[in-house]
């Protein structure tokens, strides 16, 4: 187990070098003229010349991968072309939103993936299977944004049960930040009200940016229920009398869930790539909104910055559940460890 | 007994005797219509791909001209999906989106599954430090998500939807290079490969003609299964006003122009969305089905 860690830590090392080389790439080699896009479409020659000599564009571009990396290493981003503020100061500002948001949407997709998938399992081939089969094939081809919007024309427009987007009603005092996550925070300070409001808020955006990620994860739990309901050890503690429930919830469901967790795993790394749309439509205050405004206003340092704050989260999301995978099914050794039937 | 006989390759004189429905089932067009999901998937996907070809015959209106009288017209007999905020008629424009996102998207696995296919072929056939190198490297890119480095790329390119397309094909060829990869490390251990060896086939000639054939069924199959979501990675970027730009015709971007006012006229986003669902829902229902009836492992 701890080869395995060993060697998958490696692996990141690598991977956060391949990160940094293509972010380079992207920020110093792609666009004509960075030093120009740093001075702005109406500088002079002179002013162009002299950000040039500032931010170090004139050296080779050996020298600048070097530099580039030196201030990854320190945590520096480069300026956000926006607001003149670094570009992890204004990540570390929005990150917690969207972190909010993510885990919302990985709440649901447990609580109603799971489920959803047994029930599809254990009555396969059955009308509630292949009903259920439609609407996870419609939840993958839905387009998030689009989903996010006709959430918001039923339950804002022509129910009015829930609010349009944004965190907090206008109305509405921002907690004090503790971990920056709206729900905490509120029930921190003790301040019900707010933390309803929090609530409420959530609930349209993350079923939008779930909806996809619960499909996939019922078509995994489903295809693992099928799989495990064949097994031995089912039948076997069917035959000595078990009731359906305690063999549904002992030996399927608990079962099942180890190759769903990996599934699961993955499905965060889409979440939090759709954030960016989810943000968007639901004008919440998080980095994908914070990148789709920097796209708009061409800011190149905060988009980049942006790409390579979620990869990194992804990346080490991926480890802990490849780790998680190992810790759930002792039979699983990804090398070095004896392997144990 | 008759169902071995029926699979391998003695099946064929019993052919002329069995009924014409198992013959049906054995072609995979016979395979797919079986299902009747993966059925309706082929037929929403022909019918996209003839609305596609035929756009300007059966489009009523310009998608581009201005119509300012027109503004913002509810759904009715002459407009069925109404009109946008130029007085451009919904129905048209989305007739004529159907060509971009379906160009587009085809450009996407056109180019990825060529840079995947060569770099997969590469590294699977030769082996050794170069396998190891271009896999890393393929590694690398999978470790994005791939929704956030398009965007990425896309952003530095600059918005166009040609630098959409450029920039989702990039992040990938990565999948295609593991599939062919994998495909080729199995088949250069097959017997007739060594033939062509001993025979004296250059390299070049041996991936191309028998690693590279071998590995097309594969290939169409992940195609099948990846282009509903090249539409919705394209669309999804021309929402973010990285793709399409106005006034294109193109169903992210209308969908995008349709957010400030979709409160009051709800048909500037519902139609060019739903598109957008319906074509992406059809290639994965067709695409399952594609992948049941080639691949022997899930056929029933």
């Amino acid at each position: 187990m701890g080869a395995f860690i060993l060697r998958r830590l490696a692996f990141l090392v690598l991977v956060l070098a391949g990160m940094s080389v293509i972010t380079f790439v992207l920020t110093h080699v792609v666009p004509g003229d960075p030093a120009r896009l740093l001075a702005g479409q109406h500088a002079t020659a002179e002013e162009v010349r002299s950000v040039s000599h500032l931010y170090g564009l004139d050296q080779p571009l050996p020298t600048q991968f070097w530099i580039y990396v030196g201030g990854l290493l320190h945590g520096d981003l480069g300026m956000s072309l926006t607001d003149r503020r670094p570009v992890m100061e204004d990540l570390a500002q929005f990150l917690p939103a969207s972190m909010e948001l993510t885990l919302a949407a990985v709440f649901l997709v447990v609580v109603v993936g799971l489920p959803i998938g047994l029930l599809a399992g254990v009555r396969r081939g059955q009308p509630i299977d292949h009903a259920l089969r439609f609407l996870t094939v419609g939840g993958v081809s839905m387009p998030i944004f689009w989903f996010g919007i006709i959430l918001q024309i039923v339950f804002y427009k022509q129910l009015q049960l829930l609010p349009i987007g944004g965190r907090l009603g206008i109305l509405d005092i921002e907690p004090p930040q503790v971990t920056g996550l709206y729900l905490i925070d509120t029930l921190l300070d003790g301040d019900l009200p707010t933390f309803g409001s929090a609530l409420v808020h959530l609930i349209l955006p993350a079923s939008a940016l779930a909806a996809g990620s619960i499909a996939v994860v019922t078509r995994m739990m489903r295809a693992s229920v099928i799989e495990v309901l064949d097994a031995d050890h089912v039948r076997t503690a069917r035959a000595k009398g078990l009731k359906g429930m305690i063999v549904l919830w002992r030996h399927v469901f608990r079962n099942a869930l180890i190759p769903t967790t990996t599934v699961l795993g993955l499905q965060i790394g889409a979440l939090l790539a759709g954030n960016v749309l989810a943000e968007v439509v639901f004008n919440w205050p998080g980095i994908g909104l914070y990148a789709v405004n920097a796209i708009r206003n061409l800011d190149y340092p905060s988009i980049m910055g942006v790409t390579l704050v979620i990869s990194i989260i992804y990346v080490f999301v991926n480890l802990l559940v490849d780790i998680a995978y190992v810790l759930l099914d002792p039979r699983i050794s990804y090398g070095g460890g004896r392997q144990r039937a | 007994m008759s169902n071995v006989a029926a699979s391998g390759p003695g099946a064929e004189p019993a052919l002329s005797t069995t009924a014409p429905e198992v013959r049906r089932k054995r072609t995979v067009l016979g395979r797919l219509l079986v299902n009747p999901l993966s059925a309706a998937g082929l037929i929403l996907v022909v019918f996209a791909v003839f609305v596609a070809l035929a756009a300007p015959m059966i489009a009523s209106y310009d998608p581009i001209t201005m119509t300012p009288d027109l503004r913002l017209a509810p759904p009715s007999f002459a407009h069925w999906m109404g009109t946008d905020d130029g007085g451009r008629d919904i129905l048209s424009r989305v007739i004529f989106g159907t060509r971009s996102s379906l160009l587009t998207a085809v450009g996407i696995l056109a180019m990825a599954s060529a840079v995947g296919t060569a770099i997969g072929l590469a590294a699977g056939y030769l082996g050794g430090w170069v396998d190891e190198v271009l896999m890393r490297v393929t590694d690398m890119f999978l470790a994005f998500p791939a929704l956030v480095l398009a965007m990425g790329m896309a952003a530095t390119l600059g918005p166009s939807l040609f630098n959409a397309m450029l920039a989702t094909a990039v992040v990938w060829w990565p999948w295609y290079a593991r599939l062919v990869r994998g495909q080729a490390l199995h088949l250069k251990h097959e017997a007739f490969v060594d033939a062509a060896r001993v025979s004296g086939a250059s390299a070049f000639r041996i991936t191309v003609h028998h690693i590279l054939r071998n590995c097309t069924t594969p290939i169409i199959v992940q195609m099948s299964l990846d282009i509903g979501y090249a539409i919705l990675t394209l669309s999804s970027l021309s929402f973010i006003g990285l793709g399409a730009q106005p006034p294109m015709p193109e169903w992210g971007s209308m969908v995008s122009i349709g957010r400030d006012y979709f409160l009051e006229q709800w048909w500037m986003v519902t139609f060019p969305g739903l598109a957008i669902f319906v074509s992406v829902m059809a290639f994965n229902l067709l695409g399952d089905g594609l992948q049941e009836a080639l691949s022997p492992r899930l056929r029933r």
